[in-house]
C-alpha cells in the first residue's frame, strides 16, 4: 500500500506514538509504521539544552527550531499528527544532573543510557500508554523478537549502527510496548527508504551524543554547571610518585593519554581516579588492562537472573568490541565480570552490557575501583564458582 | 486522526455559518468590483459595502460613519491605540495610555511598543483574583495627560467580563477616550453604543461564525485618529486599502445572525458551560480549579487551572482523544511559558502552566460535554499520577 493511499485512522494494528527527533532514523520509523497500517502519532520531546556559548553550533543540538521544523515537515508529509512535549525540566533533573553528579563521583556516565531508561522508555512510554497507544516506537537500531520465553532484545542488523548497548535497561513490561521499525535495515537502506518516501531529511548528517551541550566540550560544561569547586591534585604513578598536577578529577577519563601535561619515557594513560585522595593514577598501557569488573543496577532483560555464572561477550563502552567473559550475578542487582583477556579502558560509570551472540542479555553500570575493592573478598569467592 | 473532533475552542475561532457563506458567495466571481471604481461594477460593490456598514451600525446602535472595516481584530486594536495616542500627542492633549495586564497581546504588545519605542507613558493595571480590573485602580492611574484607556470587554483566557461600562463612564467624566477590545464579548449581548460610554471598539467576525480576514473598528465620529496605514482615503482615511467586499458582507451577515439568535445561542451554551464549570472541579478536587469570575463571565466560556500539570500536555492528550481545546500557555514549539493572565490573577507557579480553556459553540451537544468531562478527568488523573511518580523518583 502506498503511503499516499493509506488511511491511518482506519486500522486494527493499533496506535503508536513515535518519538521523532527530526533525524532520518525516527522519520523513517514513522514512515514505515504508517505504511504498515498503524495509527501513528508523532511526538517530539523538547529536552533541556544549554544556551549557546561561543560560536553557534546548533546543528549538534537536539530539539532546535530547525529539528522541530524538520520533524513537523515529515509528519505533514506522512499525514500524521505531530506534537512537541516539553520535557526540559524532567531531562534537566534526571539526566543532566545525573551526568554532573556522576562526574563529581569520579565516574564517566553515559547519559544516553540514562535518558533511554528514565525519559524515553519511562516518561514518554508512560504518557504514550496514557493516550491509549499500544506502542512507543523509536528510530533505534536494535531488534525485538517475541519468543515463547518472552521478548528478546537483539543487536541491529547493521552492526556498525547497533544501539542495543544503550537499550540494555529495557524490561519485559517495556519491551511489550516498544517497536524499533528500522531495526532490520542498514543506515544506507534507511536513507534510501527516506528518499523513497520523499522525506527531506534523507541525507541529514548524524546527530551527536551529549545533545545538551552547546559546543561538545563536556569539560567546560562541568566547569560551568557544577556546584563543586574542582580541586587540583596530584597525578601519581602506580608506585605513588607524584608526576604532576591535575586540574580536577572530573576533567579526565580512564584511558586518556593526551592532555596530562607530564613528560615520561613511555606513554602514560589514566588508569583510575582515587577520589578519596583526589589523585589521578596513571601508568603504562599494560596496566590499563583489567581482568574483571563489577556492575551495579544490573538489568536482566529476560527478567530472570541466571543462577550460575554464564559465558558471555561483554561490551564496556558503546563503541567497544565485545570481549569474551564470565558473568556471575551477585546479590543486590550486581554482577561480576571476569574477562578471558584483559579489557582496556574499563571505566566506572560506563555500562557493561552482556551479549550471547547477537542477543543482548542485559547489563549494568561499572562501579568505582575502590568500591569494588571493598567487596573484593566476596567477588573473588564468587568468581571462583562457589555458587556455581 | 480526522475523527469527529469535539470542537471546544470557539474563543479561538468558529466555523463560518452557512448563511454567511451564502451571503458572501456572489462577491467572489460575479460582483467582484472595486467599491472605489466609478462604473456600475464598482457601484454594485460599493452598495454591498454600504449595506453591510449600515447593518453593522444598526445592530450596534451607532452611525454608519462609525464603522471601519479592517483586516482583523489585531489590526483594529493597533489602529485604535496607535491612532489615538499619536493624534493626542500631535494635538498636545496627552501622552499617557492606561491598559490592563490581561489584555490580548494585540493591545498589550502595541502598548508596550508605544512606550518602549515611541516615548509614550504607559500604566498597566493589575486585576483581582477573578481577572477583573478594579475601578479604583483605573481612577488612581488617571493623570492630566492620560489620552486613552483601553480595557477589554471580556477576557479571552479566563472569560471574565470587565466593568467596561463603569470604566468608560469614568474615562468620559475625565474627558479621556475609552477603547475596548470586545472581540470576545461582542456576540454575547445586545449593544446600544449610542448610550454606552465607548469611543472605540474592536470586533473580530470570525469569533461569531463569520469569516477570518476581516475586522471591525467602531470609532465614535469626531474621534481624532492619525492612521497608521496611510494611502487612499478608504474607510474615512483610517484604513487605506481596497475593501474586501465578500468578507465585509460576511461580517455583517454574521453579526446580524448573532443578534437575531442571541438568546437562542446563550440558552444553548450556558447550561453546557455550567456543567463544565461544576463537574470538572468536583471530579478533580485539589487538582482543578475554575479560573476567572464564577458568574460574570462569557456565556460560552469555561476555564480552569490544573495543579502541577502542563496545559500543553493536557492539550496533546485531549487532541489524541478527539477534543480540541486551548491553553493560555500552549505553544507548538514545546516551550510553554507560565500564563501571564493566570499570574495576574495571583495564582502560584504550580497552577500557571496548567491553564485550560474550553469554549462552546452552537453545535456542541450535552453528549460531547459528558464525554469531555469523563475524558479530561481521566487524562488529568493519569498525568498527575505520572508526574507524582516522576517527582518521587527525584
Amino acid at each position: 500500500m502506498s503511503i499516499l493511499t493509506s488511511t491511518p485512522n482506519q486500522t486494527d494494528k493499533g496506535r503508536v506514538v513515535v518519538a521523532m527527533s527530526g533525524g532520518v532514523d525516527s522519520s523513517v520509523a514513522a514512515a514505515l509504521l504508517v505504511e504498515q497500517g498503524y495509527e501513528v502519532i508523532g511526538m517530539m520531546m523538547r529536552l533541556w539544552s544549554e544556551a549557546s556559548v561561543g560560536p553557534a553550533t546548533a546543528t549538534n543540538r537536539c530539539c532546535t527550531p530547525d529539528q522541530m521544523a524538520d520533524a513537523r515537515r515529515v509528519a505533514d508529509k506522512l499525514g500524521i499528527p505531530f506534537y512537541v512535549a516539553d520535557v526540559r525540566q524532567q531531562f534537566r533533573q534526571a539526566i543532566v544532573q545525573f551526568f554532573l553528579d556522576e562526574h563529581e563521583a569520579g565516574r564517566t556516565p553515559n547519559p544516553c543510557v540514562e535518558c533511554n531508561r528514565q525519559i524515553r522508555f519511562t516518561y514518554l512510554l508512560e504518557r504514550a500508554l496514557a493516550m491509549d497507544a499500544d506502542f512507543l516506537a523509536t528510530g533505534h537500531y536494535a531488534r525485538i523478537e517475541s519468543t515463547s520465553n518472552g521478548y528478546v532484545l537483539m543487536q541491529g542488523l547493521d552492526l556498525n549502527k547497533d544501539q542495543s548497548y544503550v537499550l540494555h535497561t529495557l524490561r519485559q513490561d517495556q519491551l511489550a510496548h516498544v517497536l524499533f521499525p528500522i531495526s532490520s535495515y542498514t543506515k544506507d537502506e534507511v536513507r534510501e527508504i527516506a528518499r523513497r518516501f520523499g522525506l527531506s531529511v534523507a541525507s541529514k548528517r548524524e546527530s551527536q551524543d551529549l545533545c545538551f551541550l552547546s559546543d561538545g566540550d563536556y569539560r567546560r560544561f562541568i566547569r560551568d554547571n557544577s556546584i563543586q569547586i574542582h580541586q587540583p591534585g596530584p597525578i601519581l604513578d602506580l608506585d605513588g610518585h607524584e608526576l604532576g598536577r591535575h586540574q580536577g578529577l572530573p576533567f579526565y577519563t580512564i584511558g586518556q593519554r593526551k592532555g596530562l601535561g607530564i613528560a615520561a619515557a613511555e606513554p602514560l594513560f589514566v588508569l583510575r581516579k582515587d577520589t578519596a585522595r583526589n589523585a589521578l593514577i596513571v601508568g603504562p598501557r599494560d596496566s590499563l588492562g583489567a581482568r574483571e569488573l563489577v556492575a551495579e543496577g544490573v538489568n536482566w532483560i529476560s527478567g530472570i537472573i541466571p543462577t550460575s555464572p554464564i559465558t558471555a561477550q561483554v561490551k564496556i563502552r558503546y563503541k567497544a568490541a565485545p570481549i569474551p567473559a564470565t558473568v556471575t550475578p551477585l546479590g543486590g542487582e550486581r554482577a561480576h565480570v571476569r574477562f578471558d583477556e584483559p579489557a582496556f579502558g574499563v571505566t566506572p560509570g560506563q555500562a557493561a552490557v552482556f551479549y550471547d551472540g547477537s542477543v543482548c542479555l542485559g547489563g549494568g553500570l561499572i562501579i568505582n575501583d575502590d568500591a569494588r575493592e571493598e567487596e573484593g573478598h566476596l567477588i573473588s569467592g564468587i568468581a571462583e564458582g562457589i555458587r556455581g | 486522526m480526522q475523527r469527529n473532533t469535539i470542537y471546544l475552542d470557539h474563543s479561538a475561532t468558529t466555523p463560518v455559518h452557512p448563511a454567511v457563506v451564502e451571503a458572501m458567495a456572489p462577491y467572489w466571481t460575479e460582483q467582484y468590483g472595486n467599491p472605489s471604481s466609478h462604473h456600475r461594477t464598482g457601484y454594485i460593490a460599493a452598495r454591498a459595502v454600504s449595506v453591510a456598514r449600515s447593518r453593522v451600525a444598526d445592530i450596534l446602535g451607532v452611525d454608519p460613519d462609525a464603522i471601519v472595516f479592517t483586516g482583523c481584530g489585531s489590526e483594529s486594536n493597533n489602529i485604535a491605540l496607535r491612532g489615538v495616542m499619536t493624534a493626542a500627542r500631535a494635538a498636545g492633549r496627552g501622552n499617557h495610555l492606561i491598559t490592563s495586564a490581561i489584555e490580548h497581546s494585540a493591545v498589550l504588545a502595541t502598548a508596550r511598543q508605544l512606550r518602549d519605542y515611541f516615548g509614550f507613558d504607559l500604566t498597566i493595571l493589575p486585576v483581582d483574583e477573578f481577572g477583573r480590573v478594579r475601578l479604583a485602580d483605573v481612577e488612581a492611574a488617571i493623570r492630566p495627560d492620560t489620552a486613552l484607556i483601553s480595557v477589554m470587554a471580556a477576557n479571552n483566557e479566563v472569560g471574565s467580563i470587565q466593568p467596561w461600562q463603569e470604566i468608560g463612564a469614568l474615562a468620559r467624566s475625565h474627558g479621556i477616550l475609552f477603547h475596548t477590545d470586545a472581540v470576545q464579548l461582542i456576540a454575547s449581548r445586545k449593544w446600544g453604543l449610542a448610550s454606552e460610554p465607548i469611543d472605540l471598539m474592536t470586533i473580530a467576525p470570525h469569533k461569531f461564525y463569520g469569516p477570518k480576514g476581516v475586522g471591525i473598528l467602531v470609532v465614535r465620529p469626531g474621534t481624532e485618529i492619525i492612521t497608521s496605514q496611510s494611502g487612499g482615503g478608504h474607510e474615512g482615511g483610517l484604513r487605506a486599502g481596497t475593501l474586501n467586499v465578500p468578507l465585509i458582507v460576511g461580517a455583517a451577515e454574521a453579526l446580524s445572525l448573532a443578534a437575531t439568535e442571541l438568546d437562542q445561542r446563550r440558552d444553548h451554551v450556558i447550561p453546557l458551560r455550567n456543567r463544565l464549570l461544576t463537574e470538572l472541579p468536583a471530579a478533580l478536587p485539589d487538582l482543578c480549579i475554575v479560573t476567572g469570575h464564577p458568574a460574570e463571565r462569557l456565556p460560552h466560556h469555561a476555564s480552569f487551572a490544573f495543579r502541577g500539570l502542563s496545559g500543553n500536555d493536557l492539550l496533546i492528550h485531549l487532541d489524541v482523544a478527539g477534543i480540541a481545546a486551548s491553553s493560555g500557555s500552549a505553544c507548538s514549539s514545546g516551550d510553554p511559558k507560565p500564563s501571564a493572565v493566570l499570574e495576574a490573577l495571583g495564582l502560584g507557579p504550580e497552577w500557571t502552566k496548567g491553564g485550560l480553556r474550553l469554549t462552546l459553540g452552537i453545535h456542541n451537544t450535552a453528549g460531547e460535554i459528558e464525554y469531555t468531562v469523563k475524558t479530561l478527568t481521566a487524562i488529568a488523573r493519569d498525568l498527575a499520577a505520572l508526574e507524582a511518580a516522576f517527582v518521587t523518583a527525584y
